[in-house]
């Protein structure tokens, strides 16, 4: 339990760094969990390059969920959307630095879906994009 | 045997014995504290045996097999239909159709009355706390029928707003259909007002029993119901096994809802005759074990007296207010303990409803986070998500103890 909530993911639930919507955008995606209703949305700034240059979330959603988006989106800075499309469900937990059970793994994925749908420029975030 | 215990006090240590879960260890020395019943209940060991049994000896398909087996089968399946209608006071078993859930059930009588009954632009009453079960069966009809729905609003105390029904009763509605209790709030709707109201503009009423059911007397004739929905599950029964109720005269002249073996008298190459209630709506070979565990659960609760078990809740629930209500940053929602069942649903301040319930599972508390299946009630009152904690007959003030003593280790956690 304790190492669930480690320091760092209550820390990143409580003070976000990455919180906000950017607009404009070049890009932007939003999605639920429709498990327990969390929501969330995120806004990216490309480059001429094609890498990301500023990254925001918004919405609510658990300290897990939160915490994900916050380090996630920390994590894609400065990479090319080829990088941010290859990011997997095993990269997020390692973030987290958690073992997750399957209900939670949902909560802490939510923020990859979410991205991913959006740099694929998807009309809907699918689960088969963080498996 | 004379009790020495007053009539109206349970045993619940008696009670816990009967449910091997309850000594379930959930991890190394943590006993399991089962805070969850609203969403399904724990199961007697007179419930699972009776299954067992079942299966050991007397297993066949009911209703043509000649064979003892299956005249026993038959005869066990029937029985515990028996057993059902008395417990909810029907006037014949035959008005008691096995279905699979609560779910089912509002499904049976939206398909089959609502589309025989009713046309387009006609009024259906429903509520704003109800359970998705008793919303969308009525938003599928009426995107199929054009049907007008209007919602009795739920005031901030978690009451529905009765003068506001009495106004919408003046669209001459064809239906009201309503839960008997939230399952989010806890409140018990003033069934019998709600239903005499209807009837005076000659609507027709359907009432989600799932929470009622389980937990207090429902005497269909009292009320004077025209169709009452429950599930097995949710009052030490199995899951898989629900139950419609209706007025025979409503359903006698219903159409047919799933074709198929059983439910028919006679088929021909290009027709059939309906059988007779119940069977018109029992199509395919039933749910027939968990059928003869739902009786096995009559019978349970019927032993310990359904007024007992909602003395025993109501005793369970007003401590448990009195003790969250105490917790700085805890709010709780839905009405005062004399207005509700053993549900408790709240927040608390800096910690999302799933945070929750994650750590009180470390203390082996087992509650439920999220919008319990009534998502336009949380947006009413402007959730995304609550914790909630249920409680049932084998549960203990000992135990709301530790549910408290687990949200201050939330808290320290959140640092709030």
């Amino acid at each position: 339990m304790d190492d669930l909530y480690r320091e760092l993911i209550i820390d990143r639930y409580q003070n976000p760094l990455y919180r906000g919507m950017l607009e404009p955008n070049d890009i932007t995606f939003e999605d639920a969990n429709p498990l327990c209703g969390d929501e969330l949305r995120i806004d990216l700034r490309v480059d001429v390059n094609g890498l990301v240059r500023e990254a925001a979330f918004s919405g609510h959603g658990c300290a897990i969920s939160q915490a994900s988006a916050d380090l996630l989106l920390e994590s894609i800075l400065g990479k090319s959307l080829d990088e941010v499309r290859n990011i997997t469900k095993e990269d997020i937990l390692e973030m987290l630095g958690i073992e997750l059970g399957p209900v939670r793994l949902k909560c802490a994925l939510l923020s990859l879906k979410v991205l991913k749908a959006g740099v694929y420029g998807l009309g809907e975030a699918d689960d088969n994009l963080v498996e | 045997m004379k009790s020495l215990v007053p009539a109206n006090v349970l045993n619940v240590a008696h009670i816990r014995a009967d449910f091997p879960i309850l000594e379930r260890e959930v991890r190394p020395g943590v006993q399991v504290v089962y805070l969850d019943s609203t969403a399904t209940s724990q199961k007697p060991w007179q419930v699972i045996e009776a299954m067992d049994r079942f299966y050991r000896e007397s297993n066949a398909n009911i209703h043509r097999g000649i064979h003892l087996l299956a005249e026993e089968s038959t005869a066990m399946y029937e029985a515990a239909r028996v057993k059902i209608a008395q417990l909810i006071n029907a006037p014949s078993a035959r008005q008691v159709i096995f279905t699979r859930n609560t779910t089912e059930a509002i499904n049976l009588v939206a398909y089959s009355w609502g589309r025989a009954n009713l046309h387009a632009g006609d009024v259906v009453i429903l509520t704003e706390m109800e359970h998705h079960s008793n919303l969308v069966p009525w938003y599928m009809l009426a995107a199929e029928l054009e049907l007008r729905l209007e919602f009795i609003p739920v005031t901030p105390q978690g009451m529905l707003d009765l003068e506001k029904y009495r106004q919408l009763l003046k669209l001459s509605p064809r239906l009201v259909a309503f839960t008997h209790m939230s399952n989010v709030l806890g409140t018990v709707n003033p069934a019998a007002e709600i239903i005499h109201l209807a009837h005076l503009t000659e609507a027709i009423v359907v009432v989600d029993g799932a929470q009622s059911v389980p937990h207090f007397p429902v005497d269909v004739q009292a009320l004077d119901l025209d169709f009452l929905a429950f599930s097995g599950h949710k009052m030490c029964g199995p899951t898989g096994i629900g139950v419609l109720y209706g007025r025979k005269s409503l359903l006698d002249a219903m159409p047919p809802f799933l074709g198929g073996g059983d439910m028919i008298k006679k088929v021909s190459l290009r027709s059939f005759t309906p059988n007779e209630l119940p069977h018109k709506f029992e199509a395919g070979t039933p749910a027939i074990a968990e059928a003869i565990g739902f009786g096995a659960a009559v019978d349970y609760l019927q032993g310990i007296g359904l007024e007992s078990i909602a003395a025993h809740e109501q005793e369970i629930i007003s401590y448990a207010l009195e003790r969250l209500e105490e917790i700085p940053g805890v709010m709780v929602y839905g009405p005062t303990a004399e207005y509700k069942g053993g549900v408790a649903s709240f927040t608390l301040a800096g910690v999302h409803a799933h945070d929750v319930a994650q750590i009180l599972d470390a203390d082996g508390v087992a509650v439920r986070a999220g919008h319990h299946c009534a998502m336009p009630l949380h947006e009413k009152f402007q959730l995304n998500a609550t914790t909630r904690a249920s409680f049932y007959l084998y549960n203990t003030v000992e135990e709301v103890d530790k549910l408290v003593h687990a949200i201050y280790r939330v808290k320290k956690i959140f640092r709030t």
